[in-house]
C-alpha cells in the first residue's frame, strides 16, 4: 500500500477480489457442506456456494431484517443468531436462514387507540405470559434488550419501550424463540407509534406551517419560481442567504419569502 | 480484523493534522467551496455520467436515441419474459382491484395508503418482502421547510440549484409545497422524529441546503418511515391486500390502450398470474443493482429497474436516465460492507475528507455529484487515495472529529447504526476514520411523470425513484425520502380519482403493445436472446453457472 502510480484492479460490483492466499473453510448450509472463503459474510458465502436468494436477502446492509440466521458450530450445542449479511462465516458453521416467521399481529386504529397499558393488554394479552427467560434478548441480532422492553410494555411505560426497541429491524428472531409466544416486534412497533403520537408533544411550528400552506401562502412565490428563466434562478440561488452551522437565534435579513 | 497495520500507520497522518483542522472548524472556517464554474469543471472531467465509454443510444421505444448506460440499454433492448395471447390472458387473472401498486417500498406504500384513503381497493404487489426496499436504507433524513426561518421558496431554490437548474419545475414545486404536509402526516402516523422536549422538530443542514431542514429519526430515518408506513398499511387490510414475492414482468393494457393491470411472476411457485386493475402505480425504485460501470452500490437487492423496463415497453418515455447519482461516501473498507452508504450526516456534523497525507482536498458539503467527482479526482488523477488489500481505493472520512466538535459520545449517539456496523469488524469510528469511495446510489431519472404522477399512458402512474425529473441531474440529501412520500401520496390520490372518473370499462386484456415492441426491436436490427425485466441480480459465480448446465438464463434466473 503506497501512493500510487501502479495499476490496481478495482473490484467490481458485489464480487470481491479475494486477497491472495484466502483460506477456504467448510460451512454447512441446511446440513450440506460447502467450502467458502473465510472472510465472506454468510450471505456472500451462500452465493459463493451457488445459491441464488429469493427470500432471505434484502438490503444486504443490516437494516431490512430479511436475513435472520440461526447457526451452531459443529460439536457445540449453543445456538447463535445473526444477520446473514453482517455475520462473517466461521469454520464448521451449521446454519439456516429464517426468512419468515408466522407472528400474530393485532390490527388497531391509531386514531382510536390510547397510549396506555390497557391498549397493550387488549391487543397483545400474551405479553403477560412472559416467563422472563430472556431468550428473546439473546436471539436479537441488533443487541436490543427485548425482554426489558416487554417488561416496560407490561407496565405501560411506552417511552421505555420506544427507546429500547428503536433499533428493531423486525426480523422476527425474538418471536421465533419465545416460549410464551409473544410477538415482540409487532408489539414494539405499535408502542413506538403510540408513544410518538400521544406521549411526545406534536410540533407547533409544523402545524403553523401546514396552516400557511393550506391557506395558499406560498402558491404565488412558488409559481414565480416555476416561471423563472435559468439566469434569474441562478442569480437567486447564488444570492440566497445561508443559515450558519451554529445558528441559534439566527434570522435572515430578507424575510419577504418566509 | 479492523484496519491493517499499514492502514493504521497512514491514520497517524490523519491524527497529526486533526488538531489544527478542529481549531479551524471551531472558528467557523472551512475548506473553500468551489465556485459554480469550478464545480462544472471537476464534474466534466471526473464524474462517471460525463464519460463517453460505457454508454450508448437506445435504438427502440419512446426515448429512442437517448444515451444511457450499457447495462440499462441492454434491459431496454430485450424481449418480454413471455407473451400470452389475449384469450389466455383472461384465464391468468388472479386478482381484480381498483388500484394496483407495483412496489412495496416507501413510494408504493404511501400510494397504497392514499388510494385507500380516497376509497379505492388496493392490491400492493412486490417481488421481495413488503418494505424490503431502498427506503429502509436511507439514513440521514427527510427535508421539509418546517422552520420559521425557512420556506418552500428556499427549498425550491436549493433543489433546483443542486440539480444544476435542469429539474422539471412543476415537480420541484410539488415536492417543496407538499414537504411540510408530508412531515405532518408522518408525525400524525406516529413516526419518532428527533425532537426537542417541547416537540420542536430538530433540523440540520445537508449538502446544498441554505436553511436547516433535514429531519431525522436517529440514523434510521428511512427505516423508521418504512416501519411506520408498513404498519399502517397492515392496519388497513380491509382496503389493502399485500402480495409479496410477486414480481411484475409486464404492464397489461385494454383494447382502448389504457393500462389495465400487470402480469406477475410468483417467485416461489414460478407461476405467472395477472392482476386486473383500473389504475396502476409503478413504484419499483431504481437500478443500483445493475452495477453501472462496475461501481459498488448502496442499493437494495431488488433494485433492478423492472418498473422502468415494463413501463417503457408500455410506451412511457424516460426522463433524466442519463444521470446517476454516485454517493460520495460509500464504504471502501472492510470488504464485508463494500458500497454501503455512510450518511451525509457524518459530514454535516463536521467530519473532513482527507487524502493519504491527511490533507483536506474538498469542502465537505458540496452537492453530492461534485463531492464524488472531487474524490475520484483525488484518487485516480492525483493518486492520493488509500488502496485496500482487496483492490479498492478510498479517502478518509474523519469521524473522530465529531467527538471533539459535538462532545464525547456524539458518534455513538448521532450515528448508532453506523457505529454498530463498523464495530462488528472491530473498527471504532469514534476513534479512527472511515475509508470511503463513491458508490452507485441513486437513479436521478425514471419514467416521465407530471405533477399528478400521470405518465401519459391512461391509468398508469409513476412515483418515487422509478420516476424522473424532480431532482434534475442531481439530488440533494433528504429529498429522496421526501420524493417517495410526496409523489407516492400524489400517485395514490391521482389513481383513486382516476378510477372514480372511469366510465366505460373495457374488459379485454392484451399484450399487443409488447408485440409491437418486439416488432420494433426487429426493425431496428436488435438481434438478441436477452429477456427483461431482470427481477434479481446474478451473483452466482461463473464456475457454478458452468456446472448448472442451464441452456438459458432469464436475467439471473434459470
Amino acid at each position: 500500500m503506497s501512493e500510487g502510480q501502479k495499476e490496481f484492479k478495482i473490484a467490481t460490483g458485489d464480487r470481491a477480489i479475494l486477497p491472495e492466499g484466502t483460506r477456504l473453510v467448510p460451512i454447512y448450509i441446511m446440513g450440506k457442506r460447502y467450502m467458502v472463503p473465510e472472510t465472506l459474510t454468510i450471505q456472500k458465502a451462500t452465493e459463493y456456494a451457488g445459491y441464488q436468494f429469493i427470500r432471505a436477502c434484502g438490503c444486504r446492509g443490516g437494516i431490512c431484517g430479511a436475513c435472520g440466521t440461526v447457526y451452531r458450530i459443529l460439536g457445540d450445542y449453543h445456538l447463535h443468531f445473526g444477520l446473514a449479511c453482517q455475520t462473517v462465516v466461521q469454520e464448521n458453521m451449521y446454519l439456516t436462514q429464517v426468512p419468515f416467521f408466522p407472528a400474530n399481529r393485532a390490527v388497531y386504529n391509531i386514531e382510536e387507540t390510547s397510549a396506555t397499558a390497557e391498549s397493550i393488554m387488549k391487543l397483545y394479552p400474551e405479553v403477560m405470559k412472559c416467563v422472563a427467560c430472556n431468550t428473546c434478548t439473546k436471539a436479537c441480532p441488533m443487541d436490543i434488550e427485548v425482554m426489558e422492553y416487554v417488561n416496560a410494555a407490561m407496565r405501560g411505560d411506552l417511552a421505555k419501550v420506544a427507546r429500547l426497541s428503536f433499533d428493531c429491524i423486525q426480523c422476527g428472531l425474538c418471536s421465533s424463540r419465545c416460549p410464551a409466544q409473544i410477538q415482540h416486534f409487532h408489539l414494539a412497533q405499535m408502542c413506538r407509534r403510540l408513544y410518538a403520537r400521544y406521549k411526545v408533544p406534536q410540533a407547533e411550528h409544523l402545524q403553523n406551517r401546514v396552516g400557511e400552506i393550506n391557506e395558499h401562502k406560498y402558491d404565488t412565490l412558488l409559481l414565480d419560481l416555476v416561471g423563472s428563466d435559468h439566469d434569474t434562478l441562478r442569480k437567486l440561488y447564488v444570492d440566497r442567504e445561508m443559515e450558519p452551522q451554529d445558528s441559534v437565534g439566527w434570522e435572515p435579513q430578507d424575510k419577504t419569502k418566509l | 480484523m479492523g484496519y491493517t497495520p499499514e492502514m493504521l500507520e497512514l491514520i497517524k497522518r490523519v491524527e497529526k493534522s486533526r488538531p489544527e483542522r478542529i481549531e479551524r472548524a471551531k472558528k467557523g472556517e472551512h475548506f473553500t467551496p468551489l465556485t459554480l464554474a469550478g464545480r462544472e469543471e471537476v464534474l466534466g472531467k471526473f464524474h462517471p455520467d460525463y464519460k463517453k465509454e460505457g454508454r450508448r443510444a437506445v435504438k427502440v421505444g419512446p426515448s429512442k436515441g437517448e444515451s444511457y448506460p450499457d447495462e440499462f440499454v441492454d434491459l431496454l433492448e430485450s424481449k418480454s419474459r413471455l407473451l400470452v395471447d389475449d384469450a389466455a390472458l383472461q384465464d391468468l387473472v388472479a386478482y381484480e382491484t381498483d388500484v394496483l401498486v407495483i412496489g412495496g417500498g416507501g413510494a408504493g406504500t404511501s400510494a397504497a395508503l392514499l388510494a385507500a384513503e380516497h376509497g379505492a381497493k388496493v392490491v400492493l404487489a412486490t417481488k421481495l418482502r413488503h418494505g424490503d426496499a431502498n427506503t429502509v436504507m436511507a439514513e440521514g433524513g427527510i427535508q421539509g421547510a418546517t422552520q420559521e426561518v425557512d420556506s418552500p421558496y428556499f427549498h425550491y431554490l436549493d433543489v433546483i440549484g443542486g440539480g444544476h437548474f435542469t429539474n422539471t419545475p412543476e415537480l420541484v414545486e410539488a415536492l417543496t409545497h407538499d414537504a411540510p404536509l408530508v412531515i405532518e402526516w408522518l408525525e400524525r402516523l406516529g413516526m419518532m422524529f428527533d425532537k426537542n422536549a417541547d416537540g420542536r422538530l430538530r433540523v440540520r443542514h445537508g449538502g446544498g441546503t441554505s436553511r436547516k431542514r433535514m429531519h431525522s429519526a436517529g440514523d434510521m430515518t428511512g427505516s423508521e418511515i418504512m416501519r411506520v408506513l408498513r404498519d399502517e398499511a397492515r392496519n388497513r387490510q380491509d382496503m389493502i391486500t399485500i402480495l409479496e414475492f410477486s414480481a411484475a414482468v409486464e404492464i397489461l393494457k385494454d383494447t382502448q390502450g389504457r393500462c389495465a393491470g400487470a402480469l406477475f411472476y410468483n417467485m416461489e411457485t414460478e407461476e405467472y398470474f395477472a392482476i386486473r386493475a383500473k389504475a396502476t402505480v409503478v413504484a419499483t425504485g431504481g437500478y443500483g443493482r445493475l452495477h453501472v460501470q462496475g461501481f459498488a452500490t448502496t442499493n437494495h437487492y431488488g433494485a433492478t429497474a423492472d418498473g422502468l423496463v415494463i413501463g417503457y415497453r408500455a410506451g412511457v418515455p424516460l426522463a433524466f436516465m442519463h444521470s446517476t447519482q454516485y454517493h460520495p461516501t460509500g464504504v471502501a473498507f472492510p470488504e464485508q460492507n463494500i458500497g454501503l452508504l455512510i450518511t451525509e450526516k457524518v459530514r454535516g456534523l463536521g467530519a473532513n475528507l482527507l487524502n493519504i497525507n491527511g490533507e483536506q482536498f474538498v469542502f465537505e458539503r458540496e452537492p453530492r455529484d461534485v463531492e464524488s467527482a472531487c474524490i475520484i479526482q483525488e484518487c485516480l488523477d492525483r493518486n492520493k487515495g488509500i488502496i485496500t488489500p482487496t483492490g479498492r481505493i478510498g479517502v478518509w472520512l474523519d469521524s473522530p472529529m465529531i467527538e471533539v466538535l459535538e462532545g464525547p459520545g456524539a458518534v455513538k449517539q448521532e450515528l448508532p447504526a453506523k457505529y454498530i456496523q463498523f464495530m462488528r469488524y472491530d473498527i471504532d469510528i469514534s476513534k479512527v476514520p472511515m475509508l470511503v469511495y463513491p458508490t452507485l446510489h441513486y437513479q436521478n431519472g425514471g419514467l416521465q411523470i407530471n405533477n399528478l404522477t400521470e405518465t401519459g399512458v391512461p391509468g398508469l402512474f409513476g412515483a418515487g425513484e422509478a420516476s424522473g425529473g424532480v431532482h434534475g441531474e442531481n439530488r440533494l440529501m433528504g429529498n429522496s425520502l421526501l420524493d417517495i412520500t410526496v409523489f407516492g401520496r400524489r400517485a395514490g390520490r391521482s389513481a383513486a380519482e382516476y378510477v372514480k372518473g372511469l366510465e366505460n370499462q373495457s374488459s379485454t386484456l392484451t399484450m399487443d403493445h409488447v408485440r409491437q415492441f418486439h416488432a420494433e426491436l426487429q426493425a431496428a436490427g436488435v438481434e438478441t436472446n436477452r429477456v427483461s425485466p431482470l427481477v434479481l441480480p446474478n451473483y452466482t459465480r461463473e464456475e457454478t453457472m458452468e456446472k448448472q448446465l442451464t441452456t438459458h438464463y432469464q436475467g439471473g434466473m434459470r
